[in-house]
């Protein structure tokens, strides 16, 4: 389905990505994870068609990204952007109905409404329908935003940070959408910051560092204390909680010694 | 895919295009513009009652009902002085309200609009250079060829300085503006120092806007354009919504945005030409009727390019009108009157996305 091939993306002198590969099959979620300026924005890039690698590939369906045209690949391929910007006051509807744009004058066409609906549905903004996306909250942007990629109904999803400005029960609820989308059979690639989270709903973790993929397999193989500590430079334990992994990370200002501990108590 | 989705209940039912207001607003601009155009056609000098233009027009098509106009020259008044100057205020207003809103939805900016960023000065100097020199190299046609390539190069200049990361921020936009009004004026101003007497006038006159002296052959050479345009802009409507995600979502979507870009900038060019070259620089129409479509029916482009430019139309008449009879025995330049109420709207209309925007982003 989708395939990163040896990529190289490079910003000047500073490498972004060095030689990186990457393989995602149909009816897998792969969550790619990360310390910041690893480069998985920019590996998204890449895989969206959005920045030029200077050497190596991403290609869907067998063919370069650069080659598709936009609509036919639009229709393979579906992404949702960190940032959700909007010009003018649409009203969220009508920013999901935009995810339908590939299928203009085809036969899909017809099931624009039921299609819409749905996604709205499954992201839980139908109650938001016709208010305009501009005053919409950050997290009520990115599910309005996240069922126009739903609309599109592509084979490939590509998610960036899809539960970046989500709180704690939306954000289960998107991966959970991710997840079912993989169970029907398509690709997902989600760049997903929260380890634990990432463990529970991710087929696979690919853990990108330094601009190359330093792991990648199943949680439970990719999240080693050592592994992860070394990647994110901080020290963390991988701990076991009724069958699902939990990495939880060192506390930095949890580890008072009683010296100074004592003036506080007593002071109060 | 099937398990996951019958897991949900029913789909629900969306929220209902505003069909109702949509087709209230296109019947209100459409009986507007029918009255209009009467009553605009029969007021001057010369009176002549709406129902006998009416009747005037209809024993022109072969119908033979209604009255006909009272007075002796009534008829030949209409045919020959109003009905022109009336058909090119409609076509001038709905060009310019067309290409505000294809502006605005290109640069994502409801600022956006010719007069606002130059490209109605930079039609006007190249049609400018066309009289002062006397050039005729395509007969009538080089006054508006000449006005669309200045509009063209023009809008494609604007579009490049004021660009950056996919969107145009509202101050670069207004300040881009200014540097190509500047350069443009003194261009015109070159010109009218270059012209002679004849040529001087007629430049004053287009940098007022005004519809004074139109006659048919200006119609005849107007229309196709204002037709390519119009028709133009309703196919690539749809398109536009998208683009208003921002150039990377809108290619994720499946818009060519650069070829989407282009097009929609020859249209403006197109319209913005076929609007100067006869009656020179009206301003801020094409800011003010989108504008207020956008308030009755929301921005969907759709339905706001059609509107916008019937809506142009309706407003440039009643301007028309006004500029005619307003001052006895004077014909006021358009410009002035749009620019009039235009320029404290734009003003409105910054203050407001100033702060909507958290800034001049």
């Amino acid at each position: 389905m989708l395939r990163v091939q040896d990529v190289v993306v490079a910003y000047g002198e500073r490498r972004v990505l060095d030689g990186v590969s990457l393989e995602v099959s149909p009816g897998e979620l792969v969550a790619l994870v990360g310390p910041n300026g690893a480069g998985k924005s920019t590996l998204m890039g890449v895989m969206s068609g959005d920045v030029k690698p200077q050497r190596g590939h991403a290609s869907v369906d067998g063919v370069d990204v650069a080659a598709w045209r936009a609509k036919d690949l639009a229709r393979r391929r579906a992404v949702l952007t960190q940032e959700q910007r909007l010009a003018f006051g649409f009203s969220a509807v009508d920013v999901v109905r935009m995810g339908r744009a590939p299928w203009a004058r085809t036969d899909r066409e017809d099931e624009d409404d039921r299609v819409v609906a749905e996604s709205m549905l499954r992201t839980d903004v139908v109650h938001l329908a016709a208010q305009p996306f501009p005053t919409l909250s950050g997290g009520e942007k990115a599910r309005t935003s996240f069922a126009r990629v739903l609309a599109q109904e592509t084979e490939l999803v590509l998610l960036d940070e899809p539960t970046a400005a989500l709180d704690l029960r939306h954000q289960d609820q998107v991966l959970a959408e991710a997840r079912a989308l993989a169970l029907g059979g398509r690709a997902v690639v989600a760049v997903v910051h929260d380890l634990s989270v990432a463990a529970a709903y991710a087929d696979r973790m690919a853990v990108l560092h330094g601009g190359a993929v330093v792991a990648d397999g199943v949680p439970r193989d990719v999240l080693r204390p050592d592994l992860v500590g070394e990647v994110y430079e901080h020290p963390v334990d991988v701990v076991e909680h009724g069958g699902r992994l939990l990495v939880v990370p060192h506390r930095l200002h949890t580890t008072p010694t009683p010296q100074e501990e004592t003036p506080w108590s007593s002071a109060r | 895919m099937t398990a996951v989705l019958d897991s949900h209940p029913e789909a629900p039912a969306l929220p209902r295009a505003r069909t109702a207001r949509t087709s209230g607003l296109f019947l209100a601009l459409g009986a507007l513009l029918v009255v209009m155009v009467l009553v605009a056609a029969g007021r001057g000098h010369l009176d002549v009652p709406p129902m006998q233009v009416l009747g005037s027009i209809l024993h022109r098509v072969g119908l033979d009902v209604g009255p006909l106009p009272e007075h002796p020259q009534g008829d030949a008044t209409l045919w020959n002085v109003r009905f022109p100057r009336v058909a090119l205020a409609v076509l001038v207003g709905a060009s310019l309200a067309t290409a505000g809103a294809l502006m605005q939805g290109v640069f994502g900016n409801p600022l956006a609009e010719p007069s606002v960023v130059g490209v109605s000065t930079g039609a006007a100097f190249a049609a400018s250079v066309s009289i002062v020199f006397s050039l005729a190299f395509a007969g009538s046609w080089t006054t508006p060829l000449l006005a669309f390539a200045g509009g063209l190069v023009t809008t494609l200049l604007v579009y490049v300085m004021s660009r950056s990361d996919g969107r145009t921020e509202v101050v670069t936009l207004v300040l881009t503006g200014i540097a190509v009004n500047a350069v443009c004026s003194a261009g015109m101003a070159l010109m009218l120092f270059l012209g002679d007497t004849a040529a001087r006038e007629e430049i004053v006159f287009w940098q007022l806007g005004s519809l004074n002296g139109s006659r048919w052959q200006h119609v005849g050479i107007v229309l196709p354009f204002v037709v390519a345009g119009l028709v133009g802009a309703a196919v690539i409507a749809r398109r536009l919504d998208v683009l208003a995600l921002g150039d990377r979502a809108a290619r994720h979507v499946g818009i060519d945005v650069e070829r989407l870009r282009l097009v929609a900038i020859v249209l403006v060019a197109l319209l913005t030409a076929a609007a100067v070259s006869f009656a020179g620089i009206i301003g801020f129409v094409g800011l003010v009727v989108p504008h207020l479509v956008r308030m009755v029916v929301g921005p969907g482009h759709r339905v706001l390019v059609p509107a916008s430019a019937l809506g142009g139309a309706v407003l440039l008449l009643a301007a028309d009108l006004v500029a005619r009879t307003a001052v006895e025995s004077a014909d006021l330049p358009i410009g002035m009157l749009t620019s009039l109420v235009g320029g404290p709207f734009f003003f409105w209309l910054l203050r407001r996305t100033r702060r909507s925007a958290g800034g001049w982003a």
